[in-house]
């Protein structure tokens, strides 16, 4: 009668299993469907920063104010102030004396000074060769640069203009006539749209995927998850495969709005776009997954996405600031950086077309970043709460 | 290779039965902890019972339920779940983690649709499976609804659902009962209980002593050892024949309670209504009548033993009856004002009324208890009284202080020890001390005494530079029970003082309140203790918002027994009885009103 009973057969080690994949990534769109601040972070996000970077930030310099004092009533003073007026790129404050301007100055309503001196007209007349002043306000160093380099140009040409004697002798024996290429216009819209196409795809990469596998932790589901037959690669993958649909989607309304909305060109093709993004999305994800693991605490991991990802994608890979105008041990950081790889192939992709021989190595350096990556979240992820 | 099960029976039953889990010299150690969160422990679970984790909080049931489920490794030691490693038998296993482990953006039904997924239920058996467990937890009419969106009864009705979708072998059940109200405690118990017989092992583990009294087997855990193994009449057979019943006496009850408990021959002591319940030490006679000197009515009755006495009797009885804390207090000056004065008190949160027309007067020295189920409005009652909100309407004192004109000085009046005890967790025990000693403004030689006198009292001195978050929970109690008296207020706000204390550290604190009430300090006190609402001289049971019912204790119990027709209801049935017959009350109300 103390008849044994017959053990039951072990469930044995977890094997993959799409349908648990399936129910996982179901769960993981009813929630990105029905969490307020996803929607936001997919795409309220890209839109704001699309139409800030579109239209409010511009990095070109027009229309910079600056005050002419001209102190002079020659004709020629007040040909050359008229030539300050005509330039596009400033936008002029007639005035009779520099206090006055230097009062505009120190309140900061203009950027720069240009005085035009009592003996402007007779030095001329006299063959010597006249001298202007230019002020410019030193607190804001790029400013000040662009603005003086552009008062003098506009003096110069206007002095060649004039046929003036002794400026002739000066005047170079070749005209330099500069042509940008591919920018020809050197609009920093249209290097600012790609560059926050790489931040949009960081935010959702990295910080949606962070702040999701870290808030499983915090509520507790995980550990139920655990004590369910569900494998780990199960599990990262429902994170990663939505959040991988979801940038892509993201980063398609980007590029149509830059096209549709801001006259973007787009010279590439739509493959070599999504294999880039696709490439650039491995170590973005492959981050947040490894941030939240370490972590496991939604406030800490998503300050460590901002720092890690966000700030480097935004100051680090070319996109606000040129990395070869940085000092050389910031640009060593830079190649540490995957967005450094993403950007300039993205301008090329929108301004230039496909260049094969540029994009692979840069493909190769980013899914190289997302092994490295994914190696490290599966390396401190061990399927317990140890 | 995993080995082949051994036939395998549970060890004295009279009845073989199949042994689902067993943990055989389970130690495990955290990170940066000084004592091991389980030294040597050894359990079985078996096919078809409820087996009982019991034992205050951090005495590492958490930890050897996670151990059992395969989450956590043990340092030592060996879990098999039907004779496997638990991380083979996945399939076999149903855990419920203490917040139920649900996932509150989705729908009740979209939470069993996804357990259903990840443990593999056939398709087709999903419509089936799903109107049996939605019927089973009564849930079937809220299955649209959002689990974040359901009550905490509710909530562990569906986690218990969620790990039944395919019925598992062994399920591990971590507090289910933490945090719930009695009503749906008792609801779930049912349920589990019906579960047995299909053969499903069961742990259930629990701080209640009441819910370790049900079980077919308890396991007793205390600081990371087992004390006591075996069926829980073992241990409440251990208090046979010494617990009596004193009734009619003549002194005020606190006081003769403080005056027995005093006495070599008794154990332990509680209040019971009217009547004293006590614990004679092992081999002493019941004492006579006339040996309390209280009075001719006084009477001698035996009572009877419950796990709890068991539980006192295994960790060597109660505290003393006299408290130092109130020997050390000040006498609070007569005054024939309410201490402690609420009439028409509401609070609106938008249009939800969290509390409405609250009303009663708290002479001074007694101790009034609001009773009442999770999001009942206890809380915001006592958030009001003591100047943390605004009444929306109606009248709040503290200490004859307006709280709407002078809340300034009504908080003043008080000391408060807030729910989960707010302490500074970051700071060390001395500099807690040091900063309520200044926050409540005492003078430089006034703040020295009371420290010094707190940390007396309270045993405090190899602690003082300990970080207080490192303390065992007992402790933060005792601290924060310190940091609220030091500046002696006449008035003293407890939210839920006691939750997750072992029985010996909850008696030393009502040993304390009670010396402060013979002081003549007045005590608001919320509690989910039922047996802890005897202490109080007048309860409230609040519910959805209202007052549904005030008395002494002894009064609701007995307006409950004229509902339920129950000779001797406990306060937990009191409490059930009548919140039942609020809500058939509303039912048929609302009937007639539709």
């Amino acid at each position: 009668m103390n008849e044994a009973p017959e053990p039951p057969p072990a469930s044995g080690p977890i094997r993959f299993s799409s349908r648990r994949l399936r129910a996982m990534m179901a769960k993981e769109f009813a929630q990105i469907v029905r969490d307020p601040s996803t929607f936001l972070i997919a795409l309220a996000m890209p839109l704001l920063l699309l139409f800030l970077f579109g239209y409010a930030v511009s990095l070109d310099t027009q229309g910079t104010r600056v005050a002419v004092v001209v102190e002079d009533s020659s004709a020629p003073a007040l040909a050359l102030s008229g030539a300050y007026a005509a330039s596009p790129y400033f936008h002029t404050l007639p005035m009779r004396n520099r206090a006055e301007a230097r009062h505009l100055m120190v309140s900061s309503q203009i950027s720069a000074i240009i005085v035009i001196p009592q003996d402007f007209g007779k030095d001329l007349h006299d063959g010597r060769l006249p001298e202007i002043q230019i002020v410019t306000d030193g607190s804001q160093p790029n400013t000040a640069t662009f603005v003086a380099s552009h008062a003098q140009g506009v003096f110069q040409s206007w002095a060649a203009n004039e046929g003036m004697p002794g400026m002739l002798d000066k005047a170079p024996q070749i005209e330099l006539s500069p042509r940008f290429w591919y920018n020809p216009a050197l609009k920093s819209r249209n290097f600012l749209v790609p560059g926050s196409i790489a931040v949009v795809m960081t935010m959702i990469g990295t910080l949606l995927t962070a702040l999701v596998v870290a808030r499983e932790w915090e509520r507790g589901t995980m550990e139920a998850l655990l004590a369910t037959p569900l494998s780990m690669a199960e599990f990262v993958a429902s994170k990663i495969l939505p959040y991988y649909l979801l940038a892509l989607a993201s980063m398609s309304l980007c590029t149509v709005i830059g096209v549709a909305i801001f006259g973007l060109p787009f010279r590439g093709s739509l493959l070599a776009l999504y294999v880039i993004a696709s490439a650039f999305l491995m170590p973005a994800l492959g981050l947040g997954l490894f941030i939240s693991s370490a972590t496991k605490n939604q406030f800490v991991a998503s300050q460590m996405a901002l720092l890690s990802s966000f700030l480097p994608t935004f100051l680090l890979s070319g996109f606000v600031y040129e990395i070869s105008s940085m000092p050389v041990w910031i640009q060593a950081i830079t190649y540490a950086v995957p967005a450094r790889y993403l950007i300039p192939s993205l301008q090329t992709l929108f301004l230039t077309g496909d260049i094969w021989g540029h994009f692979l190595p840069n493909i190769a350096i980013m899914l190289g970043f997302g092994f490295l990556f994914f190696f490290l979240s599966f390396w401190v992820t061990r399927r317990s709460l140890d | 290779m995993p080995q082949a099960a051994p036939p395998d029976t549970g060890p004295d039953t009279g009845q073989p039965r199949e042994v689902i889990a067993r943990a055989t010299g389970l130690v495990k150690s955290f990170k940066g902890a000084a004592a091991p969160a389980l030294a040597g422990v050894s359990m079985t679970v078996e096919a078809g019972t409820i087996t009982g984790l019991v034992g205050p909080d951090g005495a590492g049931k958490t930890t050897l339920i996670r151990l059992l489920a395969g989450l956590l490794r043990p340092d030592q030691g060996e879990v098999a779940i039907l004779g496997q490693r638990p991380a083979m038998m996945l399939d076999q296993l149903g855990y419920m983690p203490q917040r139920f482990g649900l996932y509150e953006d989705l729908t009740v039904r979209e939470n069993l649709d996804l357990y259903a997924e990840l443990r593999a239920l056939p398709r087709e058996e999903h419509e089936e499976t799903f109107a049996r467990l939605l019927e089973f937890t009564d849930l079937a009419r809220f299955q649209d609804r959002l689990a974040g969106n359901l009550s905490g009864g509710m909530k562990q009705k569906l986690g218990l659902a969620c790990t039944l979708v395919r019925t598992p072998r062994l399920m591990l059940l971590d507090e289910p009962g933490v945090g719930v109200d009695p009503i749906s405690r008792r609801e779930l118990w049912a349920m589990v209980q019906h579960l047995t017989a299909q053969g499903i092992g069961i742990l259930w583990s629990t701080a209640y002593l009441d819910e370790a009294e049900k079980c077919d087997r308890v396991y007793l855990l205390n600081e990371g050892s087992l004390l006591f193994e075996g069926p829980p009449g073992d241990l409440t057979g251990r208090a046979e024949e010494r617990v009596i019943q004193v009734s009619g006496f003549e002194p005020r009850r606190r006081r003769f309670l403080t005056r027995t408990l005093d006495r070599p021959d008794i154990m332990d002591g509680t209040i019971q209504g009217r009547s004293v319940r006590l614990l004679l030490r092992d081999g002493c006679d019941v004492p006579t009548a006339e040996s309390f000197a209280a009075g001719d009515g006084t009477q001698v009755a035996p009572g009877v033993p419950r796990f709890e006495d068991g539980f006192i009797e295994i960790l060597g009885g109660g505290p003393r009856g006299t408290s130092a804390l109130a020997e050390n207090y000040r006498t609070i000056p007569r005054d024939e004002r309410p201490a402690i004065e609420a009439k028409g008190l509401t609070r609106n949160f938008g249009a939800f009324t969290a509390a409405r027309d609250m009303d009663f007067a708290i002479p001074q020295g007694q101790i009034y208890g609001l009773l009442g189920p999770n999001g009942a409005g206890k809380s915001t009652t006592f958030k009001m009284l003591c100047g943390l909100l605004t009444p929306s309407e109606g009248y709040g004192a503290v200490a004859g202080n307006d709280l709407r004109r002078s809340a300034a000085e009504a908080r003043a009046s008080l000391g408060y020890m807030a729910q989960k005890f707010s302490l500074y967790g970051e700071l060390s025990v001395a500099q807690n001390l040091d900063f309520f000693a200044g926050a409540y403004n005492l003078g430089r030689a006034d703040a020295r005494r009371a420290k010094e006198a707190m940390i007396e009292i309270f045993d405090l001195g190899d602690k003082l530079d300990m970080n207080s978050g490192a303390l065992p929970l007992g402790f933060k109690q005792r601290l924060a029970l310190a940091c609220a008296v030091m500046h002696q207020p006449p008035v003293l706000f407890l939210d839920e003082p006691t939750s997750g204390v072992d029985p010996v550290t909850r008696r030393m604190f009502w040993t304390h309140i009670n010396g402060l009430v013979e002081k003549g300090v007045t005590v608001l006190v919320t509690t989910h203790f039922m047996d802890e609402a005897e202490y109080c001289d007048d309860v409230s049971l609040i519910y959805r918002g209202e007052q549904i019912a005030t008395g002494t204790p002894d009064a609701l119990k007995a307006q409950a027994g004229a509902i339920t027709g129950a000779a001797d209801p406990t306060m937990e049935d009191a409490f059930i009885a009548l919140i039942e017959a609020s809500d058939l009350d509303r039912e048929t109300n609302g009937n007639l009103a539709a």
